[in-house]
């Protein structure tokens, strides 16, 4: 019963995919960012969505088996003013650029911005390396929740399989219209079936306050921070959502706005939405304790799933299944058309390996990489083992570390491209470093002072800007005013790039 | 106004750190009050967040489908 409404559902899925294949215009734009169409339901949905991955839905309510409750105050209370926070100073400008100048891609801007081709290819390989680590949170997400729910029917490398096949399937066909149509209905799945789980397995462990009191009895330390995690460990983690400034997967769902104003939509319920989503992840997985008291490690990843098995029978456990496969799908599907769009667009079009002009070549190429990506995370999942939450932590740190980046090319008229290259190279050797240096210590902070790398990290790459933008030329004045128009003169003693 | 709701924004991050809840077991309604606390910041970052829709929206950011060009 369980399997026949996971298929169903997939087949909801492809066929709203499919739907949008009507609509579709065979060009580039069409197929990257739905020609600047999607109005502000669709653009929250998706967005929010996108953002909200396997890491949330799984990876969370993992860690609040392991940590408590402070998971919340972690992520996602830090996330719901950071995020939206970018989405109202960085979102709209980064539309209105990509609007008025025809980017389709992150590095179109920075390389247009900073006036460097060179830069553009090493912020791709850079954006590359720290995408991968989060498909793969995807495709192991949804391999671990089929698996789980069928009673271990299908194995995990089939469930991976299936759900980079769907993905493929309407990711490929529809572009970027059918991916914001099919994260619209995801994100409503998962919401509304998340809350559903919640409250009917709360209700099977005798009400909130029951099931909490029993909680506060046999595992106390899950209900506070104390001897979980640092004071200072939260106020670094406040850095980590900075992150979603410079994902890939986000920015291309900024471009595909019809107007700056359906922003707004997004940015006033984003905080609540995160809310209403991280809530019962992170109580089923301290609820989770009572159920199930003996996973170790990265086995807590499945306790949602499990509390889903044990609680909600036959159909209802197949939708709610459903509605976890719905966020490891959302994230996936932007993710692989970030990546195809950035190698049609910043590689094969940028050197001149195919015309700008043939339409039909770039959606046919999009879709060849999409599925080349697909293929390759799928593979590689096979063979990672670690927890899907540690495995996200790293990946988030490595873009937020490169935030300066999009501040600097809003904001700062006198940032340069020699600045961003040198803030680029420090967030590459400080990364490998700690990452190097952490191995399999999954709670690693600067000598254990519970203050993560990512501080380091942003605050050196911050700086690097800064010092080595300020002693080199700056660009030329008609690029800043391509980007400022409002923009006066540069004193006499700033040296210009000729 | 738009800076007033600048120096909320930063006085809501620093609100963020709840220390004083940090060894507090009790539960509000079932819900430890380390995470009512929570819930309740993201409720005042979603009014903070309707407010600076409304009252410090950047200007300029609408663009012409006509004033369109390609990179």
């Amino acid at each position: 019963m369980i399997l026949a409404v996971i298929i169903i559902y997939f087949a909801a899925v492809l066929f709203i995919g499919s739907i949008s294949v009507r609509l579709f215009r065979n060009t580039g734009e069409d197929y990257f960012v739905a020609t600047r169409t999607i109005g502000p339901f669709v653009l929250f949905m998706s967005l929010f969505g996108t953002h909200m991955t396997a890491f949330t839905i799984l990876g969370a309510s993992g860690e609040a088996y392991h940590t408590g409750i402070g998971v919340f105050a972690l992520m996602a209370s830090s996330s719901a003013l950071v995020v939206p926070s970018i989405f109202f100073f960085v979102g709209p400008r980064i539309w209105s650029l990509g609007k008025r100048f025809g980017y389709l891609t992150q590095i179109q801007f920075f390389r247009d911005r900073w006036d460097s081709s060179a830069l553009g290819l090493v912020l791709f390989v850079v954006l590359m390396a720290f995408l991968l680590p989060y498909l793969l949170i995807g495709v192991m997400g949804g391999g671990t929740t089929l698996n789980q729910i069928t009673g271990g029917l299908i194995p995990e490398w089939l469930g991976g399989l299936i759900v980079c096949g769907v993905v493929l399937i309407y990711v490929t066909t529809g572009g970027m219209r059918g991916t914001a149509w099919v994260n619209t209905f995801q994100t409503l799945v998962f919401m509304i079936f998340g809350a559903l789980a919640f409250y009917i397995i709360v209700k099977n462990m005798g009400g909130l306050t029951q099931a909490m009191n029993q909680v506060s009895l046999e595992h106390p330390e899950l209900l506070v921070r104390e001897g979980k995690i640092q004071p200072l460990e939260m106020l670094s983690y406040t850095l980590i959502p900075l992150s979603a400034g410079m994902f890939p997967h986000l920015f291309i769902h900024w471009l595909t706005s019809s107007k700056a104003e359906n922003f707004k939509f997004t940015i006033r319920l984003y905080p609540i939405s995160i809310a209403f989503v991280w809530f019962p992840s992170v109580m089923l997985g301290v609820l989770g304790t009572l159920n199930f008291p003996d996973l170790k490690g990265a086995a807590a990843n499945s306790v949602l799933i499990r509390m889903i098995e044990m609680h909600a029978p036959g159909v209802l456990a197949g939708l709610l299944a459903a509605g976890v496969v719905s966020s490891v799908m959302n994230s996936l599907d932007s993710q692989v058309l970030a990546i195809g769009s950035m190698f049609t667009q910043d590689i094969l079009e940028h050197y001149g390996w195919i015309s700008k002009k043939n339409e039909r070549q770039h959606v046919l190429l999009g879709r060849i990489f999409v599925a080349t990506f697909v293929a390759l995370s799928y593979l590689l999942s096979l063979f990672t083992n670690r927890s899907i939450f540690r495995l996200g932590i790293w990946c988030f740190t490595g873009f937020a570390s490169l935030f300066p980046l999009i501040i600097a090319a809003l904001f700062w008229k006198r940032s340069n491209k020699y600045g961003a290259f040198a803030s680029i190279f420090s967030v590459i050797a400080l990364w490998l470093f700690f990452f190097l240096k952490a191995g399999n210590d999954q709670n690693y902070t600067l000598g254990g002072t519970g203050i993560m790398p990512v501080v380091l990290m942003i605050t050196v790459s911050s700086l690097v800007l800064i010092v080595v933008s300020l002693l080199t030329p700056a660009l030329s004045e008609d690029r800043i005013k391509k980007f400022f128009p409002q923009t006066t003169k540069f004193s006499a003693s700033s040296p210009v790039e000729a | 106004m738009k800076y007033v709701l600048y120096f909320l924004l930063g006085l809501l991050y620093l609100l963020h750190n709840d220390l004083f809840l940090w060894n507090d077991e009790c539960l509000i309604h079932g819900i430890p009050s380390g995470l009512a606390y929570h819930l309740a910041f993201c409720v005042a970052a979603t009014l903070l967040m309707t407010a600076l829709t409304y009252f410090a929206w950047p200007e300029g950011l609408e663009v012409d489908s006509e004033k369109d060009s390609a990179v």
